[in-house]
């Protein structure tokens, strides 16, 4: 007997204010900042010089790379500009600056797809720039490209959204429905998967009432859509976790969710495909929550890819208090930011400003060996030994404890009372296998 | 924005639990068996908890001084363990002995193996053995409940209800009852057993304790309790077993971090307390038990890890 994966993770609290809000849109900012590493993958070489006009939905910049995904203007302007930019990980990109002209001109490459096999939806998925919304930015045509010798057998819709304070995802399913269950529906179709499972946590009753109507009244030759509702308790949205609650299957180590023959799609992701086969508009806006004890008023904003996080914050009313940390993200595994003046990327889907209050964090005591850390762990590890060989460098102990296999949820970390660094510290560890382990 | 942000690793909010917090937890889950022992024993039981906690709280802040290291008497866990210390003598000791046990629990047990959570054994049983080895005729001197209010000339000393049954002599059995509410003869804070278990399942509502370890401890010491023909009821409520079970066995820092170790402990706890106590020269097993059971944690958790998800296991195709 241990401890099931449904008693693993943490209580973390939901402050999820913004839920009920309609989404505002953001007028078009004066500059976008679009840097060529938004997805995980190989970064992209611009397309573009500086002094060209660029057109809305036009294509910007393109990697050769497999795993990788183009970036297209989202305003229309002049090229001001391409310079080399921090990316909140540490890591350098270019990035293409466009100054607007103010007129949102859309290019004419904006032409909707004919998806007539497997094949078109891939290369459909890929021009439209799709990276995975729910945070990961892994390029969703990666994801449709289905190896021959694997058969998919599940479609897992994530709606989860576990992290606090985000409902970008929830307000997609309440603002966008329809366009969830056509994205829907062409994949399935086109990947053939009978069975699909769109899993949303049970803090989100308007959102599931909705998704349940219509999948009521959606029912087809096709077959219909299982809403499953899970209880609300992170990180249940994390790939594993959440293939695991739906199907019962364990991924396992260092494979993907197609090892168990399940592909998981974020939501709002599967709608934006429906969106793009209709319009053929790529990727170049996205819905963010923007949240934390710093805002003036909290809100979900529909936003140009590439507008600086300052001219959003403005648009909600600025700063209420001092902002002490800039989260890109939510709260548990988001990225703190020097300052406002970095950009919003594809898979952004919240922003947080916290005040001094707020952005405060103890120091960090001797551990007790309480074992919260162990009991929440929702991959089984014990990140307190993990810490420990981490800091002594031990790179065989690292691998003997699993380290490679860490989600990076932080539950381990939130529930300590030592207020142990144990994602840092895992963080490292990984690092150090990396650079000096055998696998 | 005049000033830089902080930039730190995720996540980015916390629980709000803390060492202290907890430490306040298992102060509270202590203070009915407290209140018991100072009914039962009188104004020398507060005395001797006094003495056990302020040597406890200024060995921490004299050693971490002296080793100049950061103050830890905030986390309040030298409290605890002054309490403890208390619990696991008999009344009628001299408050230096006590002084004594709570410098040997803080400075050699706890501080010099590095402080909180460091410690193999646990620092108040440890200081019990060792003021046992010490001053064994006054730590093996049992008043009865309530000596402090007799008016006749009677003896107020008797034999404990486990060295009654190991010497087999004269002396009156207490009843279950009795043993029950804590009118039998022994340490401080071990006797009243409805106080220690109100304690233990505050702790347990509290999330502070797995329930675990207490109930494989004396889950055992039953059923071999039950197994040689002893009286169970009797082998539960007598000796230092729950006060052992509920808040030694149950200390963070020196029982295993893994779920099915801490099973193997408390069931290990269980066999060497019984073993003790149907073999053994002492009538009592539960401190010995217990810290022989601390220095196997290490290799308990080694060899109870959790299979880490997804790590061999076949696929299962449903």
């Amino acid at each position: 007997m241990e401890f099931s994966s449904k008693h693993r993770g943490a209580d973390v609290p939901h402050r999820k204010s913004t839920a009920q809000m309609e989404s505002s849109i953001l007028p078009p900012p004066g500059q976008v900042i679009l840097p060529m590493q938004q997805h995980a993958g190989a970064p992209c070489k611009p397309l573009v010089k500086i002094g060209d006009e660029v057109l809305v939905g036009q294509k910007i910049a393109d990697s050769d790379a497999f795993i990788g995904a183009p970036i297209h203007a989202s305003i229309s302007g002049k090229v001001s500009a391409i310079k080399k930019l921090m990316l909140p990980g540490g890591q350098y990109s270019e990035a293409v600056v466009i100054d607007s002209d103010g007129e949102m001109k859309v290019s004419p490459e904006v032409q909707p797809p004919v998806i007539k096999s497997p094949e078109d939806l891939v290369k459909a998925a890929r021009e439209s720039g799709l990276v995975g919304l729910g945070g990961a930015g892994f390029p969703t045509h990666v994801k449709l490209n289905v190896p021959k010798d694997k058969k998919l057998d599940t479609l897992i819709i994530n709606a989860a959204e576990c992290e606090p304070y985000i409902t970008a995802d929830n307000r997609e399913v309440l603002e966008n429905t329809q366009s969830i269950f056509d994205g829907i529906s062409v994949v399935r179709h086109m990947l053939k998967i009978d069975r699909v499972i769109l899993a949303i946590e049970d803090n989100k009753p308007n959102g599931i009432q909705k998704l349940k109507e219509l999948a009521d009244s959606e029912k087809n030759a096709e077959g219909s859509v299982h809403i499953l509702t899970l209880p609300s308790r992170y990180p249940q949205g994390a790939e594993k976790v959440l293939v695991k609650a739906c199907t019962d299957r364990e991924i396992p180590m260092g494979k993907l969710p197609a090892d168990v023959g399940c592909l998981v799609m974020n939501v709002t992701s599967v709608a934006f495909l429906a969106d793009y086969i209709k319009t053929g508009m790529p990727l170049i806006k996205k819905r963010v929550t923007i949240d934390g004890s710093a805002i003036q008023k909290p809100q979900n904003v529909i936003v140009p890819i590439g507008t600086k996080i300052g001219d959003v914050i403005q648009f909600c009313g600025g700063y209420r208090a001092e902002p002490k940390k800039l989260l890109m993200g939510g709260p548990m595994m988001g990225l703190s930011l020097p300052d406002d003046s970095f950009p919003i990327l594809k898979q952004n889907n919240g922003i947080l400003a916290f005040d001094e209050r707020e952005a405060r964090m103890n120091k960090p005591t001797s551990c007790i060996r309480c074992g919260r850390c162990v009991n929440g762990c929702p991959m089984r590890l014990i990140p307190t030994q993990l810490e420990r060989y981490s800091n002594a460098k031990d790179i065989e102990k690292l691998q003997e404890y699993d380290v490679m296999d860490c989600i990076e949820c932080g539950c381990c970390a939130f529930n300590c009372p030592a207020n142990r660094p144990l994602v840092q510290a895992i963080r490292l560890g990984k690092a150090l296998v990396k650079a000096g382990g055998k696998h | 924005m005049a000033e830089k942000m902080i930039v730190s690793s995720s996540p980015h909010i916390k629980s709000g639990i803390t060492t202290r917090k907890i430490m306040l937890d298992v102060i509270i889950a202590l203070i009915p068996a407290a209140i018991a022992s100072v009914i039962l024993f009188g104004p020398k039981a507060l005395l001797l908890i006094a003495v056990s906690v302020a040597s406890c709280v200024l060995s921490e802040y004299i050693s971490r001084k002296v080793m100049k290291r950061e103050n830890t008497i905030d986390d309040l866990s030298a409290v605890v363990t002054g309490l403890l210390l208390a619990f696991n003598v008999p009344v009628g000791v001299s408050p230096f002995i006590v002084l004594f046990g709570g410098v040997v629990a803080i400075v050699v047990v706890k501080q010099m193996f590095g402080g909180i959570g460091q410690n193999f054994v646990n620092p108040a049983l440890t200081a019990r053995i060792i003021l046992m080895s010490s001053f064994p005729s006054e730590m093996s001197t049992w008043n009865k409940p309530f000596y402090y209010m007799q008016t006749t000339a009677d003896a107020i000393t008797t034999a404990s209800p486990l060295g009654i049954l190991k010497e087999g002599t004269n002396g009156t059995m207490p009843t279950l009852l009795n043993m029950f509410v804590g009118v039998r003869a022994g340490c401080l804070g071990e006797t009243c057993a409805v106080a220690l278990i109100l304690g233990g399942i505050y702790l347990v509502c509290r999330k502070i304790i797995s329930p675990m370890i207490p109930m494989c401890y004396i889950g055992t010491v039953a059923v071999l309790s039950l197994i040689s023909g002893r009286n169970v009821a009797f082998d539960i409520l007598a000796g230092g077993l729950l006060l052992g079970a509920i808040f030694m066995a149950t200390d963070y820092a020196t029982s295993p971090i893994t779920f099915k170790g801490k099973i193997v402990y408390a069931v290990g706890a269980g066999i060497i307390t019984m073993l003790i106590r149907i073999f053994g020269q002492l009538p009592e097993g539960v401190s010995f038990s217990i810290i022989l059971m601390n220095i196997m944690v290490p290799h308990i958790e080694r060899l109870t890890r959790p299979r880490a998800f997804g790590k061999e296991r076949v696929v299962n195709e449903g």
